[in-house]
């Protein structure tokens, strides 16, 4: 039996993307880059109950280029679905569940990760120096 | 066909559709991140205090209570959403069966034991020189 002619159902690559859709991939994928980051989080909390030497190595792999854009990207992961997660219970409440509410939502939330990934760096950057 | 038209309508949908355990699993991941939500903020702020940092800065700020038993918090909660999270993405892309329940083993197996060693390495940087 032929198949192939069928017609199908409009798929994922056929749609623009709705900054909704978008933004709830991201939830997920964040979700996923927040787990890596947690292992992170435990190897670098091994590496200091090591000892010294362990930890200097962490502090230095931390410190690289790989290692900050890591951390960049754990942050901004972090801040992104800490933003979007409280917007889920928010919405489990049953409220904003709208179009235009979503919509100011998702701009609500991008605008909290951009302001609270940034005002960490700053707040890295300054303690660092101080 | 037989054998399908002697059975009763209940008989044909019981074992189908809702395993009955999807309200529990929404609900502890929901639990789960009302908990990190605190946590969360107070492990950024310990992060940039923390920078820059040397291991003694560390381990004295670690002997304090409060700093290991907030991080020893996090972890839990952090391995039991994150568990939570990756069930839910297995069970979605995962089709075939064996593979998607090995998959869930391994990565269930995996958050206790980070959770674990993690867990450690707070106690031995809190209670050890």
């Amino acid at each position: 039996m032929r198949s192939d002619a069928r017609p199908l159902s409009p798929h994922l690559q056929v749609y623009r993307w709705p900054l909704a859709m978008a933004l709830s991939i991201l939830h997920r994928a964040s979700g996923i880059a927040l787990c890596a980051g947690a292992v992170l989080l435990v190897w670098w909390l091994c590496a200091a109950a090591e000892g010294p030497s362990a930890y200097g190595g962490m502090q230095h792999f931390l410190g690289s280029i790989i290692g900050l854009l890591l951390l960049f990207g754990w942050s901004v992961a972090l801040f992104y679905h800490l933003c979007s997660g409280l917007r889920h219970l928010w919405w489990d409440t049953g409220r904003s569940l709208d179009l235009p509410s979503v919509y100011r939502g998702s701009y609500i939330v991008i605008g909290g990760t951009a302001v609270l990934t940034v005002l960490t760096w700053i707040a890295v950057a300054m303690h660092g120096r101080g | 066909m037989a054998e399908t038209r002697m059975r009763s309508p209940l008989g044909q949908a019981v074992g189908l559709g809702s395993a009955k355990e999807g309200v529990e699993h929404w609900w502890v991941l929901r639990v789960s991140s009302i908990a990190l939500v605190p946590l969360t903020l107070w492990f950024v702020i310990a992060v940039i205090s923390l920078a820059g940092a040397d291991r003694a800065a560390l381990v004295a700020w670690m002997h304090h209570p409060l700093p290991a038993v907030l991080m020893i918090l996090l972890l839990v909660a952090t391995f039991y959403h994150g568990a939570l999270g990756l069930q839910v993405v297995i069970e979605d892309y995962i089709a075939n069966e064996a593979l998607r329940m090995g998959m869930m083993i391994i990565m269930r197996l995996a958050a206790v034991a980070l959770a674990a060693l993690g867990i450690f390495a707070v106690l031995k940087l809190s209670l050890g020189a």
